[in-house]
């Protein structure tokens, strides 16, 4: 209750002086015309078209780049000759701001889902093939041994010993990657993509609307914190067990 | 000629080609020679074990025979054919239980992991893994996990896995190493009379040199820096072997203090050797 203090009386005087002074302002708005705003937003529905326009591009992307980058962290992580020849273009790739890249999706696929779509896959990539090379390669190597002294096969290897073993880290991984599968998504829709929370709220700036812009910057940021505590939550949920059963080093 | 007029002792079995041999097998490691021309026989049903200082290569040796490490030099044939892979019907118990054991599968789950591998039915795994945790007393623990268990349950568990394999050859690299004393002579009985009803041949790893001798048809000595065979002991002691009387006969006491002189000797020969170096 503590950590309220300070946001609340924030907005009340942000409030007060609002009334106070009168104050008119193309780029402010007072908490009071912000929910206003909010609760026109969700009455009329747009609220709802723009966050699922958002969502959507970050889920597709996010399982579209986790899925390839959960793959490759697999490939590398088991197989030490295609993780050293691979080793230089990861990081040679990787450090590319996944919104760089842009422009040439702007060019390959044009405005919409696609385009955006493709440009979060490209950022969820690399979180989730770094952290999961470096959960695969680091199972206990006597894991490792035990498949192959049982005969499993590649494919058995992966899906009896090394995702099981790695999935608590595996997830954590994708935590990261859906934060950043949201903020890219956010920030192509700003940059460029007429669509979703991030078009709206650059919208709302253009219009001269302020107290809808910051609805919008509320709601966001609400749905980062929502997204966050629900991975927590199912983390928990999920891996409690095994993850205090993950083996020990 | 002499096959025919011995009793079918396994110890005595020696009929045939050997079952798995090195022929001046080398390997280097790192840039190391972990081994260097191993020569070495075993026969079928023989229970070998193998003692030395450590970082003589027995556990190389061991891995060699698993196909998880390749020779550089030289070959290990096994039922005749050079071994290039891990062979479905050759089994290794590993020291480290806690490690071998996948902790998020329980007791069972563990076992039926050599099924699935072996692609049994699903329908026939049931009777199978419940008959082997029969065998090595983990009947009542069945749907605990390997973390709910003790270490030699543990252990136990890893045996009942390999079990699973229904291997001709049962590698294992110090199995009781970290076990207690009295835990550590119930599994060796258990391990005698395994592999004495199913006809298993045994590669054991050991630095208990009275366990080596308690347990083994032979005992081979082998010295470090490079890794090498330097004394092959024959252990005529009866079978079934007992913890009391096997350990009280002159035989055993006479093997003990032959080995351990031996050991000793190369351990000062070790430490004179790295003494001139430094």
């Amino acid at each position: 209750m503590k950590g309220l203090v300070v946001p609340v009386t924030l907005v009340l005087v942000a409030e007060l002086c609002a009334r106070l002074f009168g104050i008119t302002s193309d780029s402010l708005a007072s908490p009071s015309q912000i929910i206003a705003a909010a609760v026109g937003i969700v009455a009329d529905g747009s609220l709802f078209t723009m966050t699922g326009q958002t969502l959507f591009a970050a889920v597709v992307g996010l399982a579209i780049g986790g899925g390839l980058g959960l793959v490759m962290a697999i490939l590398l992580g088991l197989i030490q000759p295609l993780a050293r020849l691979m080793h230089f273009s990861v990081e040679a790739f990787r450090p590319i701001p996944a919104i760089a890249i842009l422009p040439i999706m702007l060019m390959i696929y044009g405005f919409g889902y696609r385009m955006e779509i493709a440009i979060i896959a490209f950022a969820c990539f690399w979180p989730v093939l770094i952290i999961g090379q470096a959960a695969v390669s680091g199972i206990e190597p006597r894991l490792i041994e035990v498949s192959k002294v049982l005969g499993l096969t590649f494919l058995g290897r992966v899906t009896k010993i090394v995702l099981p073993a790695a999935l608590p880290r595996l997830f954590v991984a994708f935590r990261l990657a859906a934060a950043v599968s949201l903020i890219v998504a956010v920030t192509v829709e700003i940059a460029m993509n007429p669509q979703g929370l991030g078009y709206e709220l650059m919208a709302a700036q253009s219009s001269l609307r302020p107290e809808v812009m910051f609805a919008i910057l509320l709601w966001v940021g609400l749905i980062g914190w929502g997204l966050n505590a629900f991975l927590l939550y199912a983390q928990n949920r999920l891996f409690g067990f095994a993850g205090k059963l993950e083996v020990p080093r | 000629m002499t096959a025919a007029v011995l009793p079918a002792a396994p110890s005595a079995a020696h009929r045939g080609d050997p079952l798995i041999a090195f022929r001046g097998v080398s390997l280097s490691l790192g840039g190391r020679l972990i081994l260097e021309d191993i020569d070495l026989d075993m026969r079928r049903r023989e229970f070998i074990c193998v003692v030395g200082p450590s970082g003589c290569g027995k556990t190389t040796l061991l891995r060699l025979i698993a196909g998880l490490l390749h020779p550089d030099k030289g070959e290990v044939v096994y039922d005749g054919k050079p071994v290039t892979a891990p062979a479905s019907d050759i089994a290794l118990i590993f020291q480290d239980y806690s490690k071998a054991l996948l902790p998020w599968r329980t007791a069972s789950g563990n076992v039926s992991l050599a099924f699935e591998a072996r692609s049994l039915p699903k329908a026939e795994r049931p009777a199978r893994i419940a008959a082997l945790l029969d065998k090595v007393g983990l009947k009542q623990h069945a749907d605990k996990y390997p973390i709910q268990l003790s270490g030699g349950m543990q252990q136990r568990l890893q045996i009942a896995r390999c079990l699973a394999q229904e291997p001709s050859v049962l590698l294992m690299d110090e199995p009781f190493g970290a076990l207690d004393a009295m835990t550590r002579q119930v599994l060796q009985d258990e391990v005698l009379r395994i592999a004495e009803s199913a006809g298993t041949s045994v590669f054991f790893v050991t630095h208990d040199l009275e366990e080596a001798i308690y347990l083994g048809d032979r005992v081979i000595a082998m010295s470090p820096n490079p890794g090498r065979v330097t004394e092959v002991f024959d252990v005529p002691l009866p079978r079934p072997r007992n913890q009391l009387t096997t350990r009280e006969h002159p035989e055993f006491l006479r093997l003990r203090r032959e080995l351990f002189d031996f050991i000793q000797e190369s351990e000062i020969e070790q430490t004179a050797i790295e003494e001139s170096k430094a």
